[in-house]
């Protein structure tokens, strides 16, 4: 995937440099360069958790059917960077029952695994509670409920926009990142 | 290399824009040379005849102007205007509004000198607007960072001095802007946004400097008031609201390093007293949010605190409530005023608390001294004041704890949270926002410290928002005597809890928005009798203001529900389902005049 598709800009490079637009992107791509920490996940990335000491790449058999998210960061699996120098770059994994998923949520999970990102799309907290009778996610700030089973998808509360999901594969039997998150992670600023 | 079918769109849209070129260069001969970034906006005449704001204007401001939080720095809301009376206010009418592009929470008053008017949004924006005409004369903007962790979006106005606009941005710095132009002259960093630390007060500007303090309360933040010399942005002093080792107070906490993620934020303006040149300043709860994980009775926390202005020095104090269990930040500053008691008069301070609790308290130079409290809404945690210190005695049944439930009132939001009450030296009456009828259940968990993340130990199931049985309203305006002690008259808002700052003034009408009905509404501040109403597009949380043009009186607010008044809403319509309205939110001003 060339940069300017990967954030979000569809023009093809030398059109974009020829018309004098898409220049915006430039400060983020350079920064992106400088910090490898700070990049959203990649294809191909691993997800550690983060509370972990050990940068052990997760497998589908570490997490546990209808348990609690677990909070994980992407690892570039070549070089071992863990990609935690930005907040946005947090991510939660849910183990579930597959019958129970939309299309959507099917084809971005690995053997059960779905992610999204960690981060609320209202004001920006870590969404750290989970309904297990429900199976619903929630914000402990504002209460924004998250649908994990229907890709994300706000069933209450104050966020404007699904959870961005972060599609996943299971290679060599660990979990891998198949394609970068569906949407901007974070809060939408206006 | 592109594939062809690429290369081929890409020559035609260059193609397509060279053709587009020259027709219009040829269309147009000669053509004036465009606009650009670099080209610098004509002041408009309005701004070039800015008036300087003195420190003298803002110690005793015309009575057309309102440059300050809360006009004046005795925190009283109240204008001294009265061509909009009883008598006529029944025919106002809006003279202009304007759209702000936001969303959430637009809590700021409209602060106006000489007839231009400054507004501060969400969204770190600051508006500059011909009062009278409504002309959007500048707008600034600073990006927000996206990974800031903004759990109050909003911003409570500006301050001003000279030509100089002061802005307390969401990330945690002190912006400069110049009045005629919105340009950016300096900026201060406050502290680490990374680090849970983010501002949404108005800065209070006294003694030659511009003093701020920053929300977080619920991110493991150590409160602090900091100043900054006004004309250059240079740190002058930081006080903080929890006391580190050795200081004095340190000994109420007793537990490690526990003060360094203490709480006490400050999210309100300050009040300021000239004579003593004290700022008094609002405290937040500790944190984590039970006591019992903190113990001690953690000073400065859920206090008020007299600071002085030139050295940052901490000069007096009183707690409200010790080792807070309950979410009750008391960060609105007391009112200042002189009220009777006993046959005496008090140098006073008036504070309406969270804690559901009216207090008059005692000013002098060096001390802060309790005198009286009494609950203004339902209470059912504080079994009695101590008579000299006022401390009370909690009845620990009432008091949540780490895995220990506990129900009380009022719920975490207070008899009354952030909107300022304000003060009729006409009537010699206090008005009050309150909420009645609202309880809570809460349960802690133990938390560990993570830099920037959320640090309460409350689970969401953990706490329970509940309404009070039998109750038949929960918004309530009220109107107390300071002399007297007394509950003059309430005003209940039957289905809808209360997030309506008030303005007072001398005309005898009070203004209020904050109903979930998106209502701004006159009352007559003799008896409380509903005057006028308006409904505008969303709910009205903004501080409502009157300033004067041209001889002509006028009263502003801003309507844009969202923040905590948007919170409660869901939380009651849990309680309740469908009995409370979807309030769209959405920003705007608006300007009203009688005809």
């Amino acid at each position: 995937m060339d940069r300017q598709t990967q954030h979000g800009c569809r023009i093809e490079r030398r059109a974009a440099l020829g018309l004098g637009i898409c220049f915006t992107l430039a400060p983020g791509l350079a920064f992106a360069q400088a910090d490898p920490t700070r990049e959203r996940p990649r294809e191909g990335d691993v997800l550690i958790a983060t509370d972990s000491d050990k940068p052990t790449p997760l497998t589908p058999g570490d997490l546990e059917v209808d348990a609690k998210q677990t909070m994980v960061w992407p690892m570039d699996a070549a070089s071992g960077v863990v990609r935690n120098g930005s907040r946005l770059n947090k991510v939660l994994l849910l183990r579930l029952d597959p019958a129970g998923f939309d299309a959507a949520t099917a084809e971005r999970a690995g053997d059960g695994v779905i992610a999204f990102s960690a981060v609320c799309t209202h004001a920006g907290c870590d969404v750290i509670t989970w309904h297990a009778d429900r199976r619903l996610l929630e914000c402990p700030c504002h209460n924004s409920v998250y649908n994990p089973m229907e890709a994300g998808k706000v069933v209450s509360g104050p966020a404007p926009r699904p959870l961005p999901a972060l599609p996943l594969r299971v290679a060599d039997g660990r979990l891998v990142v198949a394609k970068p998150f569906t949407g901007r992670a974070g809060f939408q600023q206006v | 290399m592109p594939e062809p079918q690429h290369r081929q769109a890409t020559i035609a849209a260059i193609a397509v824009a060279l053709a587009l070129c020259a027709a219009t260069a040829s269309a147009q001969q000669p053509l004036p040379p465009p606009p650009t970034p670099n080209t610098p906006r004509p002041v408009p005449p309005i701004l070039q005849s800015y008036k300087a704001v003195t420190a003298e204007r803002l110690k005793q401001p015309e009575d057309s102007d309102w440059l300050l939080y809360r006009r004046t720095y005795d925190g009283w809301g109240y204008s001294p205007l009265s061509q909009i009376t009883t008598d006529n206010v029944g025919r106002l009418k809006p003279v202009w509004t304007l759209q702000t592009g936001q969303v959430e929470g637009h809590q700021a008053p409209p602060i106006v000198n000489n007839g231009v008017m400054f507004v501060a949004t969400p969204g770190n924006q600051v508006l500059a607007i011909d009062a009278k005409k409504g002309d959007l004369l500048w707008r600034f903007k600073r990006p927000i960072p996206e990974d800031i962790l903004l759990l109050h979006p909003t911003s409570r106005g500006v301050g001003l001095l000279g030509d100089k606009v002061y802005f307390a941005a969401a990330d945690a710095v002190l912006v400069a802007l110049d009045a005629k132009t919105g340009k950016e002259l300096w900026n201060a960093k406050v502290e680490d946004y990374t680090h849970g630390y983010y501002m949404s007060l108005a800065p209070l500007v006294a003694d030659g400097k511009v003093m701020v303090g920053c929300s977080g309360g619920e991110l493991g933040v150590r409160g602090f008031v900091a100043a900054f010399d006004a004309e250059t942005g240079k740190p002058l002093w930081k006080t903080y609201t929890v006391p580190g080792p050795g200081e004095p107070g340190s000994e109420t906490w007793p537990k490690g390093d526990q003060w360094k993620t203490g709480g006490g934020s400050v999210w309100i303006t300050g009040a300021y007293d000239p004579a003593t040149n004290l700022a008094f300043w609002g405290s937040g709860n500790g944190g984590p949010w039970m006591g019992d994980q903190r113990p001690g009775d953690n000073y400065y926390t859920s206090s008020t605190i007299a600071i002085d202005a030139s050295t940052g020095q901490i000069k007096g104090f009183h707690q409200y409530h010790p080792n807070d269990s309950w979410d009750w930040d008391e960060v609105n500053p007391p009112v200042l005023v002189d009220y009777q008691h006993n046959g005496k008069t008090i140098k006073g301070l008036a504070y309406v608390a969270r804690d559901g609790y009216l207090w008059w308290l005692e000013r002098t130079a060096d001390k802060i001294n309790f005198v009286d409290g009494k609950p203004f809404v339902k209470q059912n945690v504080f079994k009695s004041l101590d008579p000299e210190t006022g401390r009370p005695d909690v009845d620990p049944a009432r008091q949540p704890g780490t895995g220990k439930k506990a129900e009380f009132c009022p719920s975490l939001w207070g008899g009354k949270d952030w909107p300022p009450p304000a003060y009729s030296p006409k009537t010699r009456l206090l008005y009050i926002p309150a909420n009645e009828n609202l309880c809570q259940a809460l349960a802690g968990s133990p938390v560990t410290y993570t830099a920037g993340q959320r640090f309460t130990g409350i689970a969401p199931e953990n706490s329970i928002f509940q309404i009070a049985p039998g109750a038949d309203h929960i918004g309530e305006l009220q109107a107390w005597n300071l002399d007297t002690g007394q509950k003059v008259w309430s005003h209940p808002l039957a289905n809808s809890p209360l997030w309506g700052p008030v303005l007072a003034t001398a005309g005898g009408v009070l203004f209020m928005g904050g109903t979930n009905d998106r209502y701004f509404r006159a009352f007559d501040a003799s008896n409380g009798k509903t005057l006028w109403e308006f409904r505008t597009g969303s709910g009205v949380n903004g501080v409502p203001v009157s300033f004067e043009v041209d001889g002509k009186q006028y009263i502003a607010v801003q309507s844009g529900w969202g923040v905590d008044a948007a919170r409660m809403q869901a939380r009651l319509n849990i309680e309740r389902p469908w009995e409370f309205p979807d309030v769209p939110q959405g920003g705007s001003v608006w300007v009203f005049a009688v005809d």
